[in-house]
């Protein structure tokens, strides 16, 4: 497995975690207090800065596991990343769209900040699920 | 993008040919992972034009003792 690979599934698996965790934490809140109402802004930053962290820190602990193969990575790598990026960015432009209806139809804040965070997510699952496919089964650029 | 190529090739048998050269010498020599050496022997990869020449070029043959196309639309793969 490729380092590029290792770190698709990595990326992946935390974005996934990340929306998990988030969710788990505001849900958590609903009893105490209507949904919109829950201080869902502390929980997006800490749980996006969190993936952040650990993606920094996927990085080096799969650099660690195969020093030589750090970093490496060829036109293989560079023409399935581009693909999965062009496969989950449709998410980010549905985010984008479906926020900008949101704000014209004066919804609240908290409903516009989570279909753009979870646009976010699905864009960033979307991607990797690509580029696992395309690395597990076949890449044909031709 | 992900589909299945027609295109087949012959770098196992060049390798044995080259008294067993291992998949990594071969990456090493054209210049890719040996994670691609190996997608691309088994028909998972399909190189740039660029890349086959290389690896055309590491066994010293032509392009078209390395990579290889059905004449006709029916011929498999």
């Amino acid at each position: 497995m490729s380092f590029d690979e290792k770190y698709t599934w990595g990326f992946g698996l935390i974005a996934v975690a990340g929306y998990g965790v988030y969710l788990a934490l505001l849900l958590g809140q609903v009893d105490a207090a209507p949904l919109t109402e829950a201080a869902y802004v502390p929980l997006m930053l800490w749980t996006i800065g969190g993936a952040i962290a650990a993606g920094m820190l996927l990085t080096i602990l799969v650099s660690m596991a195969a020093p030589a193969e750090a970093n490496k990575r060829d036109q293989r790598d560079r023409d399935i990343n581009r693909f999965g990026e062009y496969v989950g960015q449709s998410f980010v432009v549905i985010g984008g769209v479906a926020a900008l209806l949101m704000a014209m139809a004066e919804w609240d804040h908290f409903w516009i900040a989570n279909v753009i965070y979870l646009c976010f997510v699905l864009s960033a699952v979307l991607s990797s699920a690509a580029k696992i496919v395309a690395y597990r089964f076949g890449f044909h650029p031709w | 993008m992900v589909k299945s190529t027609r295109i087949t090739n012959a770098i196992r048998a060049l390798r044995f040919a080259r008294g067993e050269m291992t998949q990594a010498e071969l990456a090493e020599r054209t210049g890719v992972t040996r994670q691609t050496i190996i997608a691309i022997e088994q028909g998972r990869y399909s190189p740039t034009l660029e890349m086959a020449f290389r690896i055309a070029r590491v066994f010293g043959v032509p392009l078209e003792n390395v990579f290889q196309y059905p004449k006709n639309e029916g011929d498999g793969p």
